[in-house]
């Protein structure tokens, strides 16, 4: 709506600002053209096996349809985060993004059961990304999707993707069948070194285990804030199985998972690491050490806290390097750029949050 | 001191519908709830978001696990974005009235016989004598 133009400043461009986190979404019937006739007809005839098995849809309701903002449905009838066209009078054009990360979270075969069409519907994905949305704006960036309980099928999607510069970082979800420090995984991480990819780590997907130690909780309130907890053991583990003791140049990125339970965590790593650091003696330095030189946060959904600089002091620990803008168009919970950073942060933290850190960490021009 | 703005005529807003109109620089949503109208600032206080694009819903209160109690159906807009809840009628939100509101203005219904003689703006706005209209005060 034009009012809406109107009213919000078009900071972005000044800023150069780089959004490290929007959803497009496609329906299966656009991936149709890069998947095998075995494959479609699969899909048709068995459909889907995700890991949280015998339900269809989420476990937990989305707050809204389609974890959507109610502005953000299309006047095509298509789904939220499907039409270029309003991404850009809503996202791109309105607030000036020079670059955007797309994250697509489904359909994408990651968590599949059959791991042979998880790899066959990540191919899709990306493929999708590339020939309708990257060619068509060139301020938006694809990412590797791999299928991950699959190390090494991981590793060939991530080789057919290296020095392609559309795409930006290999995205895995969260909830992963085993904890991601477990060697399972590690041809993923050697994969990304080798492509000079970081990877980004995507919140939700279902690991088919329940989301707490205690089962499943009642409230979706419950799953967006567990979030913190289950990043806080994903971290945990690539940290204590040495992952980046045998990957010193693999980078991640923490998206959607909140941040301020980092430093805590940093804390409580590095008490237990001076008293039993005989048990991990792969382990060279202090756990919290790792976490700051390997990991990335992105801001969307920030903790809100009642004195402002208490978010200040948090985002100071994790270090003013280390923290990329991100939005979440179109879900719900969409932060807008001109309001989600905290009024005092002065001009070089703002651009380095909006654009520097991701510039320098994705290498774009 | 505020002026007295024609945004609508009467019937234009349905029971149950809203209008986002604009006056000076400000965007100002009108709802009628079952005839009466009321208007409060678009602009969510949250995060900015428009408050005339949310979901028009009631108040869900519960006096503990396993009660709830669903009323004052259609008054309660909530945002687009990340549903934060206003009370149409008087812009308060839900979880926090002292401090997060949307500003709410004075709405009238007034007969166009009335308007053609006083000191309304209504300058992008045809009156005629034979229609009520919705006059915010902004």
């Amino acid at each position: 709506m034009n009012i809406q133009h109107q009213r919000i400043r078009p900071q972005g461009k000044k800023l150069g600002l780089v959004d490290v986190d929007i959803h497009p979404k496609s329906s299966i019937e656009d991936l149709r053209p890069w998947l095998s006739n075995h494959w479609w007809h699969y899909l048709q005839t068995y459909g889907s096996r995700h890991r949280h098995g015998y339900v269809k849809g989420f476990p937990f309701p989305k707050s809204q349809p389609q974890a959507a903002r109610r502005d953000a449905w299309p006047d095509n009838g298509g789904l939220p985060g499907s039409d270029l066209d309003l991404m850009n009078e809503q996202l791109l054009d309105l607030y000036g993004v020079e670059y955007a990360i797309m994250n697509p979270l489904s359909p994408t075969g990651q968590g599949e059961q059959n791991a042979d069409f998880s790899a066959a519907m990540a191919f899709a994905a990306n493929e999708w990304q590339i020939e309708g949305w990257v060619k068509r704006d060139k301020r938006l960036k694809a990412s590797v999707i791999v299928p991950y309980e699959d190390g090494e099928a991981s590793r060939v999607e991530i080789r057919r993707r290296a020095g392609n510069k559309d795409f930006a970082h290999v995205l895995l979800l969260s909830r992963t069948s085993e904890l991601l420090g477990k060697k399972r995984y590690w041809p993923i991480f050697e994969a990304a070194c080798e492509a000079g990819l970081p990877i980004g780590i995507h919140v939700f997907g279902y690991s088919g285990w329940a989301m707490t130690n205690s089962g499943w909780p009642s409230f979706y309130i419950e799953e967006m804030t567990e979030h913190a907890a289950s990043c806080q053991a994903m971290v945990t583990s690539l940290i204590v199985e040495g992952v980046f003791e045998h990957f010193p140049s693999l980078k991640i990125v923490l998206i959607e998972a909140g941040f301020a339970w980092l430093p805590a965590l940093g804390w409580r790593l590095d008490k237990h690491w001076k008293r039993l650091r005989d048990e991990v003696p792969h382990l060279k330095r202090a756990p919290s050490d790792y976490l700051r030189e390997h990991f990335w946060v992105s801001t969307q959904p920030m903790e809100e806290t009642e004195k402002p600089e208490h978010l200040l002091d948090v985002m100071d620990w994790i270090g003013w390097d280390k923290i990329l803008f991100a939005s979440d168009y179109p879900h719900w919970d969409f932060d807008d750029p001109v309001l989600a950073l905290p009024p005092s942060l002065d001009e070089t933290r703002r651009r380095k949050i909006f654009s520097d850190n991701a510039k320098a960490l994705y290498g774009f021009a | 001191m505020p002026q007295k703005h024609v945004v609508a005529t009467a019937d234009e807003i349905k029971p149950g519908a809203r209008k986002l109109a604009r006056i000076g620089n400000r965007d100002i949503v009108v709802f009628n709830l079952d005839g009466e109208f009321f208007a409060i600032s678009d602009r969510c206080p949250h995060k900015g978001a428009s408050l005339c694009k949310g979901h028009l819903t009631g108040l869900v209160e519960s006096s503990g696990p396993g009660d709830y109690r669903y009323s004052r159906q259609g008054e309660i807009i909530r945002c687009p974005w990340h549903g934060w809840e206003f009370d149409v009628r008087t812009g308060k939100s839900w979880c926090d009235p002292g401090k997060v509101r949307a500003r709410n203005y004075v709405v009238a219904v007034v007969p166009g016989t009335q308007l053609v003689e006083g000191s309304f703006t209504a300058e992008t706005f045809p009156v005629s004598v034979e229609n009520d209209y919705v006059v915010v005060e902004a």
